[in-house]
């Protein structure tokens, strides 16, 4: 046996306890809005779109859900002459 | 005027059939008048834990569709003279029980039994919501293992909203049946823990159940833990279980925790 690992080894049992933690209060707060993430996406995407031309498909919309905040990745993938098109 | 259980989990193979036979043999070998019903339409498994799988004639659906009487269909333990069996169809599907149906046969049990303690099936579809739905009580089985703990909070949801206390404004009592505990994993911090469980369901505590060869020999040879082998781990736990439901104070001890010196260098399993 690997003595090494033996001792060193993370117990898993933290481990579950923090993940259930994060991903039960994100399931008991939205419940009913799993759309969230799609609705922000396309209002986003209308915003952007009023002052430059950038292809739906190179905006990216994330969550990342974490205790006590969540974070919202807003990923945009700008054109060089998108300014110019829009213009 | 009998109490009525529903013993649920949301996740499958937690171990509710095991409990639901166990249980309601305990609380019937102490003298109480008790029915357990199947619920798990299509797929029943009740009959064959408890060891009555050859004895059935009708069943659930057979009685909500009128073709049989509540008497025909319930069948008395062998062993224990005040513990019945209610089992589930094997050929039909979910769809055969209607909320009314179901109602009317609660109804019928409660007044003639202590308890009625409902097997509920896997998932929150169809099945699971109708054996809530009459509860005053619910027992959640659950693994210290996440996709049990993540389901069984789905399920106190659903206890706290669609069952009929939940929408008479009641409350409906929920207990925490914690099941197929290992010592050896906890000991090892492999395991979520007690009360890492607790914390995150926050509801009390029934009782817990060791990992337990026992409890895969009860149900080989079709018998209720409890009656298989009384002063097994799982037994004992299984009776202070049923102690605790009708309102008794009994501490909860910790599996593994009894243990000595001895037990601590030789028990550990290696990994």
């Amino acid at each position: 046996m690997n003595l090494l690992r033996m001792f060193t080894r993370q117990q898993s049992g933290a481990a579950a306890r923090e993940r259930l933690q994060v991903l039960l209060a994100h399931d008991r707060a939205s419940t009913g809005d799993s759309e969230l993430v799609t609705k922000l996406r396309d209002e986003i995407l209308r915003a952007i779109s009023k002052h430059m031309e950038v292809d739906a498909e190179k905006v990216s919309v994330k969550l990342e859900r974490g205790i006590p905040v969540s974070t919202l990745f807003v990923d945009v993938e700008i054109p060089h002459d998108a300014e110019r098109k829009a213009a | 005027m009998g109490k009525v259980i529903v013993v649920t989990s949301g996740k499958g193979g937690v171990g509710k059939t095991t409990s639901t036979a166990a249980l309601g043999a305990a609380l019937a070998q102490n003298g109480a008048k008790v029915v357990v019903v199947d619920f798990d339409v299509g797929l029943r498994n009740l009959d064959l834990v408890m060891g009555a799988e050859r004895r059935v004639v009708y069943d659930l659906v057979n009685v909500i569709q009128g073709e049989a009487k509540l008497t025909q269909a319930l069948i008395r333990d062998k062993r224990v003279e005040t513990l019945f069996l209610l089992p589930a169809s094997q050929t039909r599907d979910k769809d055969n029980l209607t909320p009314e149906g179901v109602e009317k046969v609660i109804t019928a049990l409660k007044s003639a039994f202590d308890w009625v303690i409902c097997d509920s099936p896997a998932g929150i579809e169809r099945g699971a919501t109708l054996a809530m739905r009459h509860a005053d009580m619910a027992i959640v089985v659950t693994n210290p293992e996440v996709s049990s703990v993540r389901d069984s909070d789905r399920i106190i949801g659903l206890l706290d909203s669609k069952t009929l206390r939940a929408e008479n404004g009641e409350t409906i009592e929920k207990h925490l049946l914690l099941t197929r505990y290992d010592s050896a994993r906890a000991e090892r911090g492999d395991m979520l823990k007690v009360d890492d469980v607790l914390e995150i369901l926050s509801i009390p505590l029934l009782g817990i159940i060791p990992e337990s060869t026992d409890v895969l020999r009860a149900s080989n040879v079709g018998s209720p833990v409890t009656l298989a082998d009384g002063r097994s781990a799982p037994a004992i736990a299984y009776f202070e279980a049923a102690r605790r439901l009708k309102g008794e104070a009994l501490p909860i001890v910790i599996p593994g925790d009894k243990r000595g010196l001895f037990g601590k260098i030789f028990g550990r399993r290696a990994a």
